[in-house]
């Protein structure tokens, strides 16, 4: 019945399409041009988005006596001195050492986030224990809170156990999932994960973490990747953190170093600066150009604020 | 399927609880059995929670309940707390007018810059939506701010891009509009960090996005056979089935608004300036704990951040009724 019906109708759909030829290519031809004047427009905005940064990059080849003179994009005579002198580094450090503090401290970052935050996560979305409704509502909670109620007490404590100027303030947090974020990630994660995979490892009788390492675990290496690369590059722009907790000039992550390159040469080295913050970011852009898909569909699907 | 099987095994052996039984497999066990996995369960739990707990307890409630208590002390790091009562927050709304300014600049840049980004991330979004192919590329552009906004390399261009000569300047100026630096001007440099918070209207835009794709295409047909033009289309059509997303973007762009430091802190080199107008909430909070140790003080401050931003999430959670609309809602 149904194949007879469809012979019927085939026909008469493509009588009906010759029918409207001439309508049909005034339409295409409308939303062609509705095409074009799309990509315009969307060239135009990001055109005027990534201005800043096609900006930073031109302006690391201005000599510093160029900024304040020359208002356009181009150098009059591009250098590339300010790369030379920024190597030198800042207050006997040298650059390399600021790159290598802050690698350091993001790859520690990334280590304890995914450790402690995978394991929460599965505790939340895969055992039924008592008590665990409001312990995950006041992990929701803290998704919410704004962290400064508790940097006060925080640098009191760390104080106090003498770890102030170590980057144990900086690193030992994420070994103990407080960016509840990540947690929460991974828990919609693992519950997307039909339970049929687990308990039939529960049947074959894998307790907790059996399950947990050898099932889950590996189903769940997109959401870890999302979190490696959020906790890298938020890890790599944290400037609070080390503002408060890291004294030492050799001690120093990018963007505290940076800072001191900003209060003590912008008057008179600003092509130094710039070379210096695009230095700084340039591990991000290249980041964020490899993993963009883990990224913005990490966005898309969790919210990440990003 | 395979839990439909389990629990039809479970049934088959007749226990009670069949809701317990049903996700805990065919071993079938005695009253007594359960007792013991459930105690085995629940230890389990806390061991995989262990590191979080420690974190939560030692890093978050403990210091969250040590800094109420340090909002009414008189504290700076040396000498022992204080009790003042609420002296702190006497002299917060009574004798510090740049406290009074930090909010009322704070609330500015959150009530006016949150709208224009979440506006700016819905109408791109909705540009992006048009067309799929060609899209992801300008979708990852738009993106990219998001993700280093917050950097100092970024607050360090964003002065450079607005100061006297600089490339806004010169825009601007082109088009007669001229009217100097922004960094240094009062007026202008509170804009000037709104621009800087709408610039990073790609996160949201992504979650827009993805909402948008959801909305199914046969409700836009059907109201255009009803005869219904874009702007009707978008009231109801667009913004009704994007509601929830909507409400969730703007509690979370809310609460990170208010939570902006570093790119006031680098622009304005740490000072607040010009006349305080980017002494954020935090930049101030900042000075007064860690440049001042007035951490009693701070610690009421942020107690009150605390509380502002509750009250809104409340508020946001409350009016939701009205206008946030959830998928297999009848109205």
């Amino acid at each position: 019945m149904s194949t007879s019906t469809s012979e019927i109708a085939r026909p008469e759909f493509l009588e009906i399409e010759l029918d409207q030829k001439p309508v049909e290519r005034r339409r295409i031809k409308r939303k062609t041009i509705n095409t074009i004047i799309w990509f315009v427009v969307l060239a135009i905005l990001t055109a005027i988005v990534l201005y800043p940064l096609v900006w930073l990059f031109i302006a690391t080849f201005k000599p510093s006596s160029e900024f304040g003179q020359n208002p356009g994009l181009i150098p009059d005579n591009p250098t590339i001195d300010n790369y030379f002198k920024v190597l030198e580094g800042i207050a006997g450090v040298p650059l390399w050492r600021f790159f290598a503090n802050s690698t350091f401290i993001a790859v520690m970052a990334v280590i304890g986030t995914l450790f402690s935050s995978a394991l929460a996560a599965y505790a939340f979305a895969r055992v039924q224990f008592k008590g665990v409704g409001i312990l995950f509502a006041a992990m929701i909670g803290t998704l919410l809170l704004p962290f400064h109620v508790v940097i006060i007490p925080q640098y009191i404590m760390f104080q106090k156990l003498e770890l102030v100027d170590t980057y144990w303030p900086l690193i030992l947090p994420k070994f103990l999932a407080t960016e509840a974020f990540f947690v929460f990630l991974i828990v919609q994660f693992i519950r997307n994960i039909p339970r049929d995979m687990d308990e039939a490892a529960r049947i074959d009788g894998a307790g907790h973490w059996r399950t947990f390492f050898s099932i889950i675990l590996p189903l769940i290496k997109p959401a870890l990747i999302t979190s490696a690369i959020f906790t890298f590059i938020w890890t790599w722009n944290d400037f609070l953190g080390p503002l408060l907790y890291v004294n030492s000039p050799e001690q120093y992550p990018l963007p505290v170093a940076l800072r001191l390159y900003n209060d003590q040469t912008s008057t008179s080295d600003y092509g130094a600066t710039v070379a210096v913050s695009f230095l700084a970011l340039l591990p991000i852009l290249i980041f964020f150009i490899v993993f963009q898909r883990f990224l913005v569909d990490g966005v898309a699907t969790q919210g990440l604020k990003g | 399927m395979s839990t439909t099987l389990t629990r039809a095994i479970v049934t088959a052996d007749k226990e009670g609880r069949p809701r317990l039984l049903g996700r805990r497999g065919p071993d079938t066990p005695t009253r007594h059995g359960l007792k013991v996995r459930n105690r085995r369960e629940t230890a389990t739990g806390y061991t995989f929670l262990l590191p979080w707990m420690i974190g939560f307890l030692g890093l978050t409630l403990g210091p969250m309940v040590y800094s109420l208590y340090l909002a009414f002390t008189k504290y700076n790091l040396f000498t022992e707390p204080k009790w003042i009562g609420l002296d702190n927050f006497v002299r917060m709304f009574t004798e510090d007018p740049q406290y009074i300014q930090s909010v009322q600049i704070t609330l500015v840049y959150v009530l006016i810059g949150t709208p224009i980004k979440l506006a700016a991330a819905l109408a791109v979004a909705m540009l992006l939506n048009y067309r799929d192919r060609g899209s992801t590329f300008f979708r990852s552009s738009f993106y990219a701010p998001s993700l280093i906004g917050a950097s100092v390399s970024v607050a360090i261009v964003w002065r450079a891009m607005f100061s006297t000569d600089g490339p806004v300047d010169n825009t601007l100026s082109f088009f007669g509009l001229d009217i100097g630096g922004w960094v240094g001007n009062v007026a202008l440099v509170l804009p000037m960090m709104i621009l800087l918070a709408v610039w990073q209207f790609g996160a949201p835009m992504v979650i827009f996005l993805a909402g948008l794709k959801q909305v199914p295409r046969e409700l836009y047909e059907a109201a255009e056979v009803d005869g219904a033009g874009p702007i009707r289309k978008f009231r109801s059509v667009t913004f009704p089935m994007l509601s929830s997303v909507i409400f969730f973007n703007l509690l979370l762009e809310l609460i990170n608004a208010f939570q902006v430091f570093a790119s006031a802190y680098i622009i304005s080199n740490g000072s607040g300036g010009p006349a305080g107008m980017t002494n954020f909430y935090t930049v101030y909070l900042y000075k007064r704990g860690f440049a001042d140790l007035q951490m009693g003080y701070a610690a009421a401050m942020a107690w009150v951040l605390v509380i502002v931003v509750a009250i809104i999430a409340a508020i946001l959670f409350k009016t939701q009724k009205s206008w946030v609309h959830y998928a297999g809602d009848n109205r």
